[in-house]
Formats: structure tokens, C-alpha cells, sequence
């Protein structure tokens, strides 16, 4: 049976890994090449790299780390951060990543899906949602969540999986770096609404969460940073308790 | 040892490159038909779609040339496919080492298509490259088309239907699955394929 996944995500600020706390005040987590290793040795069953970087050198030095991963870790990878055209996807999938994830830019400008769907196929496009639940609806942030949009969680990740989006990486800035469980009620109900993988971004702080979000969430798939990085929750621990409770996992 | 990546439009062929790299293996990718001839093992790997494949394969005439290999070759995922003798995929013809017809997977409840992620393999009668040792391990896909069980099955993965996992056929071997990418065991499978 197919296996619901772990990914630990990787937040990259010039060729270093951080994590932020409600997308503020990073932390530093080490060699990405390196935490990726230990990831995919402890059962990672996927990695997700986020270029946070604004400069051009810093972009030049992300691509160059997408090839060390792409030579030393032999699990797939997901890519994103600042992908703005079907040129940039281009040289990132040239430089060893197996998919790439778009946010903002696809939210200014959706027909960035239909082209990246087009030239390399849905796999390897995967549309990530920052949202937060406001006035009893999840509100669409661009901008690394700091800058709110008139789109709705719901009918975005439609639009999305309608254009040909791969997955959806769904995180809610509400549960964020505040490690009370993820949002299964959201999650859910988008897993139910889309032909598509639902990735569970944001809230994990301990094992049951992730239980609750493949049961309660029916996501396929459950990513988390910060907890993984301070060795806070053991990949290989989570793994053996999820399967001790009847979730398909890889063991 | 030299292998061969055949190179054409269906690329990825970084991943297999790194993969080889890790196990000792410097492979060339080309569409030198002298220099595929001469490999001692050829690797045709792939992510795209069907018809735009075969098209280019057939108009370099590399379709005849893989058809004709006498070394072990091993397809992977569109490459396993391509090796068969038609896909529902852009109602195309393809290599036909494979009698077999490629088909997409139905529509099933809210089970989703691609079938995407790490799932098992069921080893039937196996092969020396994915033999009975790896039997329950966990491989990784990416696809929205399958190769049904057929006569060529050495394992199954069961995603809506069962499907071939992998094949074989004299010195052609094919997996669904993405070996480069499939962790440990991956890397297992493509190394009992350099050994044959």
C-alpha cells in the first residue's frame, strides 16, 4: 500500500539552514547537504528545500546546493523559493531537483502552473499555500506570509489541481512554529476535494499530531522543520509509532 | 564497466548519473549508436510523455537501435513503458520488446492519480534485478500509467490494480519504480543490475 510520507523541510538562507518561529526570528540548523544525509539515513521519505534568499549570489549558491543534494541523497526532493517563471524551474530541475514548489509568484500569476504543467509535467509542480483563518475563512498569503491576498484557501488549491498542480503543500500560519497539531479540519476537507497528495504543513510538536493528521487530516503526506532540525522529534522514533498504530508507513 | 544512458527528451538522467556515481559507476549519457553498442550495460530512463518520446526516439532511429541491444538493458519508469508495444498515453506505439499495452490508471474513489510516494513490491518470480530479496520493500513512484500484469511480471505493486512493478524479457529489465530515487533498496536494485 502506498505509504504516507515524512518530509522534513529544510529552510535555506544563504547556503545555511534555518527555521523561524511564526516565519520570524531563525535559528541556525546547520549544513543542508549534511541535516539532509541524516534526514534520509533516520527514514525521510522525502525532502523539501525553501531558498529564502533575496540576493543573486545568494540564488547562484541555492543552485549549486541542489546539486550537492542531488549527488549525495539518494531520496527525491522538492525545491522552492523565489521560483517566478518556467526558466527558473527549468535550471533548478537542471541542477538534480525532482519537483518544485511555487507559492507567491503562482498566486500573482497562475498560468505559472499551466506552464511549468506543460513543459515537465504535473509531477514535479507542486503548488504551496501559506493561509491563515480569518473572519471564519482561510485568507491566501504571499510573501513569505507577510502580505495577505483576496484569495480563499479552498478555491486556490482548486484553481490549483485544476491547472495541473502536482500536490498542495497547505501550511496554516495559525498552527506554525506553535507545535499544537496540525489543521486536520482544513486539511481534510481539501484531501477530500482535490484529486491530488495533500502535503500538512505547520503545527507538529509531538507524534500524536502527526497520527492525527493522516487519520483526522487525511493528508498523504506530513512536513515539519524546526522539530526535526533541534532533534526535538527522532525521525525514525515518529516512524515506528505511526506504524505501531496502523499507518502505512516506510519502514 | 561501461554504461550507457540513452539520451533523448524523456531526461532526468542527472538523478540515474548521481545514482550510478554513488555506486562506483562514471555512466556517459549519449545517442551515439557505436558507443550504446559497445556499453556492457545500458540504462533507459525517463520522465515524460509518451508520444513526444517515441516520436523523437523513432526520428534519430534510436527505436531500432534499443530493439536491438544484446546486452542487459534496464528501463526505468516511461523507459519500461516505452519498451512495451503501445500506450493508452497519446494513443502511441512504442518499442514492442514487451508485449504488453501501457494503460492509465482508472478513476477509483479518492484514490489519487499520479500514483505518487514509496509503496511495496510483491517479488512473483523476480528476476536479478529485483529478485526475491527485496520482497516487501518500499520503492518510489511517480506515474499516471502502468503497465498491467503480463507474462514479462517479476513484481507487483498494488495501487487501484495491481500493476508490473518490474519486467523482464531475455536481456531487457524495466521498472515502474524509480530505483535512483528509492533510497537504500533502490540502490541495491541497481547494483544487481551492473552485476549481471
Amino acid at each position: 500500500m502506498l505509504a504516507k510520507r515524512i518530509i522534513p523541510c529544510l529552510d535555506v538562507k544563504d547556503g545555511k539552514t534555518v527555521k523561524g518561529v511564526n516565519f520570524v526570528n531563525f535559528r541556525n540548523a546547520g549544513d543542508p547537504v549534511e541535516l539532509g544525509k541524516k534526514y534520509s539515513d533516520d527514514g525521510a521519505d522525502e525532502l523539501v528545500y525553501l531558498d529564502i534568499t533575496a540576493s543573486h549570489e545568494g540564488r547562484k549558491t541555492f543552485i549549486d546546493l541542489v546539486t550537492r543534494v542531488a549527488e549525495n541523497i539518494n531520496i527525491p526532493f522538492t525545491v522552492g523559493g523565489g521560483i517566478g517563471s518556467v526558466a527558473d524551474v527549468e535550471k533548478l530541475l537542471d541542477a538534480g531537483a525532482d519537483k518544485v514548489s511555487v507559492n507567491s509568484s503562482a498566486l500573482r500569476n497562475p498560468s505559472l502552473i499551466d506552464g511549468i504543467v506543460s513543459r515537465f509535467g504535473s509531477q514535479v509542480c507542486v503548488l504551496a499555500i501559506d493561509a491563515r483563518f480569518t473572519d471564519g475563512d482561510w485568507l491566501c498569503y504571499v510573501n513569505g506570509g507577510r502580505v495577505p491576498t483576496e484569495r480563499h484557501l479552498f478555491e486556490w488549491a482548486r484553481e490549483g489541481a485544476d491547472r495541473g498542480a502536482g500536490e498542495i503543500l497547505f501550511t496554516s500560519m495559525d498552527h506554525d512554529g506553535v507545535k499544537t497539531g496540525f489543521a486536520c479540519e482544513a486539511l481534510s476537507r481539501l484531501s477530500e476535494e482535490l484529486p491530488i497528495p495533500v502535503i500538512a504543513s505547520g503545527g507538529a510538536g509531538e507524534y500524536s499530531h502527526f497520527y492525527e493528521v493522516f487519520t483526522e487530516g487525511k493528508a498523504d503526506a506530513a512536513l515539519a522543520a524546526g522539530i526535526f532540525h533541534f532533534n526535538e522529534i527522532a525521525i525514525d522514533g515518529l516512524k515506528h509509532y505511526l506504524y505501531d498504530r496502523n499507518i502505512n508507513i516506510r519502514l | 564497466m561501461g554504461v550507457a544512458v540513452i539520451k533523448y527528451n524523456a531526461g532526468n538522467n542527472f538523478s540515474v548519473l548521481c545514482a550510478l556515481r554513488r555506486l562506483g559507476v562514471e555512466a556517459v549519457v549519449t545517442d551515439d549508436f557505436d558507443v550504446v553498442r559497445n556499453a556492457d550495460k545500458v540504462i533507459f530512463p525517463g520522465v515524460g510523455e509518451a508520444s513526444s518520446a517515441m516520436s523523437y526516439l523513432r526520428s534519430g532511429n534510436l527505436d531500432s537501435l534499443i530493439r536491438s541491444l544484446l546486452q542487459p538493458v534496464l528501463g526505468i519508469c516511461i523507459g519500461q513503458q516505452l519498451m512495451c508495444r503501445h500506450s493508452e498515453e497519446g494513443d502511441t506505439d512504442c518499442l514492442g520488446i514487451f508485449d504488453a499495452e501501457v494503460k492509465r490508471f482508472p478513476v477509483n474513489g479518492n484514490m489519487k492519480v499520479p500514483h505518487m510516494g514509496w509503496n511495496n513490491l510483491r517479488v512473483t518470480s523476480g528476476d536479478g534485478v529485483v529478485p526475491a530479496a527485496v520482497d516487501n520493500s518500499y520503492v518510489y513512484y511517480v506515474h499516471s500509467y502502468y503497465v498491467p500484469v503480463c507474462d514479462y511480471t517479476t513484481a507487483v505493486t498494488d495501487y487501484i490494480l495491481p500493476f508490473s512493478a518490474s519486467m523482464r524479457k531475455e536481456n531487457f529489465y524495466a521498472t515502474q519504480f524509480h530505483p535512483e530515487k528509492s533510497g537504500d533498496v533502490g540502490e541495491k536494485i541497481l547494483k544487481n543490475f551492473l552485476e549481471l
